[in-house]
Formats: structure tokens, sequence, C-alpha cells
């Protein structure tokens, strides 16, 4: 056991995977020396090499498409995008090439690419460092779209991550880096893509993900002092999403919400929301609700105080869910 | 490496005063400057850095989330920004707070967006400098769209001075390996666009020397695509200036884009979020310590006896002033509130938003006065 950051944890399974498989390789801007603007790759270059930790051109499309021709020759590539919104200028590369190539290739093929993305807000930074793109990828059949909320998930995650013979898109929750949690760096660790519920309750359901499993897990002690009972799920993996632990809950509070950064228009809970109304319909007590972004882009950074979900609008969320 | 690296020395640039304030002269381009504009190019220089230096200081404070620094670029920015027409239209990158300055802007609007009160303070049309850009390259498909838009319009070529334009798209050494660039060079190459890519290579893309984005002297990059690039010396107002001036020329009479490379170096760190120590050498820094861009024209003018000695005093004076004043309407710029944001979404509002808005003021109706928290300060920082 150990008490890391989740980028320290992160540092620590890329570490173990590199040592693991001769044949992943890591790529991307300032990974190297730098060891990457959130210092996640540190250290890695210099016990590695140049060959395996690649300091790349600052070209995205370039990174991933490069990655695809590596992995059709046996390689393992982690792409690392330095911020969510630079993940663009590779979208083409990741949504018409990484995700298909299996599809295309009648399964011939494999694309065992990790494409690593710090994303969310809330550290105060200027346009375009701040995006959750994770529904862009959800919405693109043969990638596999995963985010850790925990320093302990961080460790496991990117190594199975890595290890998986799928295309991950590989979520950090970037203003969480930062957080201290205990690693288990021993016991068997939970599948890749399955739920958990960190926090059990009986009167609603709250999904969260990534940056928001933190906000939702504070608004349960709150809402615990009005003697209101929340279950919290993390849910890990975005896609698939693990229905069978997500209607387990729903079917036994009746009452679910779904919280995340992104703007809801369009947004992952919508598509839980239509999955739980399909499965759950008897069982529900009241309409499933989403606590989200507002559909505007991303505010300047004096807004986002207020524009992220907090732990009043969580409870708002909920407030609105007991009153059906 | 000679030849074979980006960052070589060995190949000549446009140059036409040394670092040690005396004026040479290229068999292509030649001083044109009075004294009088030389004076007036250091007094853009200094207060472009005392700009700068001061909003380092603001970031410093907490009082900016982020500042990318041009320290050490006053000569590449001030030179071509002084070098644009009247009718000329500039597309920058997050960088460019001296070009900024020749146009006229207001440099407290630079610091709205560093400050993150909006995403962009000033008037595009208003003041023919684009907003800043984050993500690399981009800009230079708008520079080049917006070229081929002055050249549909009759803008080009006419031979009346007051109504041909041109466009200046900048970029960094780094973003020479984007697609976007490349596509940028393809559009403006086959359309014949009115562009001139001005890129300041400052020898580093955060922590990545320009050996990882080219192994050729950038300047030659453009041959490839079919128009003329050139190499100059980037801390050298006045070749920055003449060498601007000829293609900004070259493409309002209609002969079509450029590329400039200025050859300069990043004194600072690639932002206020960056350490360069973990990746670049001191002796580096100390070497172009030796060419500062501002420091040669005081050098000429001293030498030349061309403005008194209070000439210096005065300027300093007022890049005083201005660091004052900067500070004070920093400090002073308004919070922005979040429910005015959904009104610039969509030219025309649409329902559901209206919706959305008005939901979240009725949220905040909830609230009684005392439960509103102070506005939180401006915290961390990136990229
Ligand atoms: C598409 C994209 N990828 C990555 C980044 C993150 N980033 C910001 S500045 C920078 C380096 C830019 O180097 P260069 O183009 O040489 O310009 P400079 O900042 O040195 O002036 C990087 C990688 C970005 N802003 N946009």
């Amino acid at each position: 056991m150990s008490r890391l950051t989740i980028a320290k944890a992160l540092n620590a399974g890329l570490r173990r995977a590199l040592e693991a498989d001769p044949k992943v390789v890591l790529a991307g801007e300032d990974i190297g020396k730098l060891g990457g603007v959130f210092r996640v790759t540190e250290g890695l270059q210099k016990d590695f090499g140049e060959a395996r930790v690649i300091d790349s051109p600052l070209a995205e499309s370039g990174i991933v498409g490069t990655a695809v021709g590596m992995a059709l020759r046996g390689y393992r590539p982690v792409c690392e995008m330095q911020f969510d919104g630079f993940t663009m200028p590779a979208f083409d590369q990741i949504v018409n090439q990484v995700a298909k190539m299996r599809n295309r290739s009648a399964g011939r093929l494999k694309m065992p690419v990790v494409i690593r993305i710090p994303y969310g807000g809330g550290i105060g930074a200027v346009e375009h460092h701040s995006e959750s793109p994770e529904a862009y990828f959800c919405h693109t059949p043969g990638l596999k779209v995963v985010s850790p909320s925990n320093a302990h998930d961080a460790y496991w995650m990117i190594q199975q991550a890595v290890a998986s013979d799928d295309p991950v898109i590989f979520f950090e929750p970037k203003r969480r880096y930062h957080e201290r949690g205990e690693v288990d760096e021993h016991t068997e660790p939970q599948p890749l893509h399955t739920s958990s519920v960190v926090r059990p309750g009986s009167d609603v359901t709250v999904l969260a993900y990534g940056p928001m499993v933190k906000v939702c897990l504070d608004a349960a002690t709150a809402a615990e002092d009005e003697g209101r009972s929340l279950e919290v799920i993390d849910l890990r993996t975005l896609s698939p999403l693990d229905m069978t632990m997500i209607t387990e809950s729903a079917q036994k509070t009746g009452r679910v919400i779904i919280v995340h950064e992104a703007a809801v228009s369009g947004g992952l809970g919508g598509e839980i929301a239509a999955r739980i109304g399909e499965h759950c319909f008897y069982s529900l007590e009241a309409p499933v609700l989403r606590v989200g972004g507002f559909d505007i882009p991303y505010p300047a950074s004096r807004l986002e105080e207020e524009y992220l979900p907090d732990l009043d609008r969580v409870l708002d969320g909920v407030d609105r869910s007991l009153a059906f | 490496m000679g030849e074979m690296s980006g960052s070589s020395t060995d190949v000549d640039f446009i140059q036409l005063l040394t670092p040690e304030g005396t004026l040479v002269s290229s068999d292509e381009y030649q001083n044109t400057c009075t004294d009088e504009q030389i004076a007036g190019f250091y007094r853009d220089m200094t207060l472009t850095r005392r700009i700068d230096t001061e909003a380092t200081a603001l970031q410093r404070q907490g009082e900016l989330g982020l500042w990318a620094s041009c320290l050490g670029q006053e000569a590449a920015q001030i030179g071509s920004g002084r070098a644009l027409g009247g009718q000329d239209h500039v597309f920058p990158t997050y960088r460019e707070h001296g070009v900024a300055w020749t146009l006229g802007i207001d440099p407290v609007d630079l610091l709205r967006l560093f400050r993150g009160v909006d995403l962009g303070g000033w008037d595009p049309d208003q003041t023919r400098f684009n907003l800043y850009t984050i993500v690399i390259g981009a800009q230079t498909l708008h520079a080049t769209g917006y070229a081929m838009g002055l050249e549909r319009d009759g803008l080009v070529g006419t031979g009346d001075p007051d109504r041909d334009a041109a466009v200046i798209g900048y970029l960094g050494d780094g973003a020479t390996s984007q697609g976007d660039v490349s596509e940028a060079f393809v559009f403006a190459a086959s359309y014949n666009a009115p562009v001139v890519f001005i890129c300041q290579n400052n020898q580093w893309a955060i922590s990545e020397p320009i050996e990882r984005q080219s192994r050729i002297p950038l300047y030659r990059r453009s041959a490839g695509f079919g128009f003329p690039g050139v190499r100059v010396d980037g801390n050298d107002v006045l070749a920055m200036y003449a060498v601007t001036q000829q293609a900004l020329e070259r493409a309002r009479s209609g002969s079509g884009p450029s590329f400039i490379e200025a050859y300069t170096y990043r004194m600072g760190a690639h932002t206020t979020s960056d350490d360069p120590t973990k990746y670049r050498l001191g002796d580096e820094v100390e070497h172009w310590r030796l060419k500062d861009p501002i420091a040669r024209v005081k050098a000429y003018l001293v030498r030349n006896g061309a403005v008194t000695e209070d000439y210096f005093t005065e300027i300093d004076a007022e890049a005083d002033d201005l660091a004052a004043d900067l500070r004070k309407r920093c400090l002073e710029l308004p919070e922005p509130r979040l429910v005015d944001a959904f009104d610039h979404v969509y030219a025309e509002q649409t329902p559901y938003l209206e919706e959305q808005k008005a939901n979240y003021a009725a949220y905040l109706d909830t609230f009684t006065d005392d439960d509103q928290e102070d506005q939180l300060p401006v915290q961390g920082g990136v990229r």
C-alpha cells in the first residue's frame, strides 16, 4: 500500500506498463525531459530512454496517426494529449482510423492504443484547457472510454488500458491530479469496465465519474445531515457503461441523478437516462435528472466556479428528484 | 548539425543593425528608417517590455491566471507591427503583445483573457487585430482565408495605396509541425493569397527545442509550397521592419504569399506555468542576452547622438506610469457574470438556452445575500 497523488499513481502505473512489455511506448508533447506539463511522465524518459518515451513534434494528428502505424507493427502506443481542447486536431485519426481499424479488417487487425487526455475544469486555465469532450468519444463505436477518479483506480486502470487490445480513451481528471489516496499495488484490481459503489445509500442514486465523484461524495455527506441517504456510484467506465450496477442501484432507490461537467445537451447523462428509462421504468419514483455544465462554451476562468456543478447544484438536483 | 538543423545559426540572416548597434546593409535590404523612427521603435519596445514584465508580476501576485511573456521578442513584433499599413489585418497567436501595441490595443485588454474575465477583450474588426488563439497553428488558416477574401473583394493589386490590403499570420516554431499550418501554406500558395506568415522562431516549443520540429532551417519550408521564405535576425527591429514591409508590399500588389522566419529567442519561461530550468541551459540564455533587441537600438541612438540622454529618462518615466496604470486598471476590471454568458452563444437565442438561463437565475435567487461567497481569487495556472 502507498499513499499517492493521482499524478504519481499514473506515473507508477505507466512505469509498470513499460516494464511489463517492451512493446509499450509513450508519445506526446513535452513528456520527456519536462515529464509532461502535469509531470505524469516524470522520470520515465530518463529510465526507459528516448525511444520508448517519445517527445513528439507539436502535432496531435501526427501523434495519433503514427500511433496507428506503430500499433499495426505490434507496438502498444500510449499517447498523451496535452489538454482536452488539443485532442481535436487528432479527432479525425481517433474516430475515423483508431476506432474503425478492427471493424474494417473484419477483426484481423487490432488497435491497442491508449489516448490519455487530461480533462475538465477548475484550475483557472485559459480557453481550450478545461473541456470535457467525453461524449464525442462515447458516441464513436470502436472506442472504449474510461475515467478514474482516485489514485488507486488511476494506477490500475492505466495498466489495464495499456494491456487492452481495444483502443481506450483515458480521461484523467486534471483538477484532481494532486489529490492523494491509498493505492494497493498487490491485490488483483476489479475489471476495467465495471463501476463501483463508492458510498452506499438508499434514497437517491448519484452517478458521477472523474472530477465530479469527489463533489458528489461531499454532497452525500452534506445530505446526510438533512437525513437523506445518497448512493454514490463512480462510473469509472463511460463506454461501455456498466448497466448492471447502474440498474441495480436505480431499482433500489427509484431516483437517479447523473452529474458531469460537460454540457448537458447531447452529453453522457442523456444516454444513461435513456437506458435507465428503458430498463427500470416501473421502479422509478422520479424522472432521471441531470446536473451538468450549461449549454455554453466553457467560460472564462473567473466564472468557472459558478459554471461547474458544485455541492449545492447536486443537492438542488436531489431536492428536485425527491419533490416528485 | 549545420544546414541540417532548424536551429542552425550557420545560415545567414538579414541583419541591418548589429548587436553592437552599428548599421549594416545587405544587397536586398537597406535601412530606410529615420533616426526619429528608430527612436520610436526604442520607445515601442521599451514600453512593450514594461507591459510584459508588469503582467508577469501581476501573475505572480495571483492577479492573472497565466501570462505568456514576449520578453526578448520585442524587435520581431515591433518591427513587423510597425510595417503594417492602414488596411492590413493581423492574426496573432497568444504572445503578440508588441504587435497589439503597434495597433493601439489598450494593454489592459490583453490582460482580460489571462485574468479570466473574458475570452478576448478587443474588437477585431475595429482594431484589425484578431483575438488571441490558443490552439496552435489554427490562426494561419484564418489568416489565409481572410487574405483570400481581401483578394475577392478587389482589395489587392489595384495600385491604390489607400485600397490595397494584406494579412499577417503569426506563428511559432512549434506550430510549423501542425497540419493546419501546412494546409495554410497550401491554400496560400494555391490561391496566391495576400498573406505574410511570420514565424517567430524563439527556439523552443515549451520544452521541445526546434530540432524536434524541423531538420532544416524553417525559412526554407515555404519554398516547398511554392512561395519565398527569408530568415531575418529577429532581434533586429530595423531588419524586421524592412523585410516585413517588402513582404506586405508584395502581397498587397498581388504577388502572393511569403514567409518570414524571425530568428529570435524566448528569454523567459514559455508561460508563467512553465519551469524552463528542467530542460534549458543557462548558458544559452546568457548567449542571447548579449543580443538583446532593445540594447542594440539604444546603443545606436547613443552612438549617433540621435537623441539626448533625456529621451531615455522620459521613456523610463512613461514606462513607470504605464505600468502603474496597467496594474490599477487590471485590478479594476469588472467581474463577469455567468448569466450574461448565455447571451453570446448564438446570434438567435434558442428556447432551451433561454430556459436554462431562466432556471439558473431562479436557482441563484434561492440563495440569500449572505450565502453568496466572495469571488475566489484566480487559482492555479496552465500552459
Ligand atoms: C494544438 C495544440 N497543442 C498543444 C498546445 C499546448 N501548447 C501551448 S503553447 C505550446 C508550444 C508552442 O510553441 P511555438 O509554436 O513554438 O510557440 P511559442 O509559444 O514558443 O511562441 C504547446 C505545446 C496547444 N496550445 N495547441
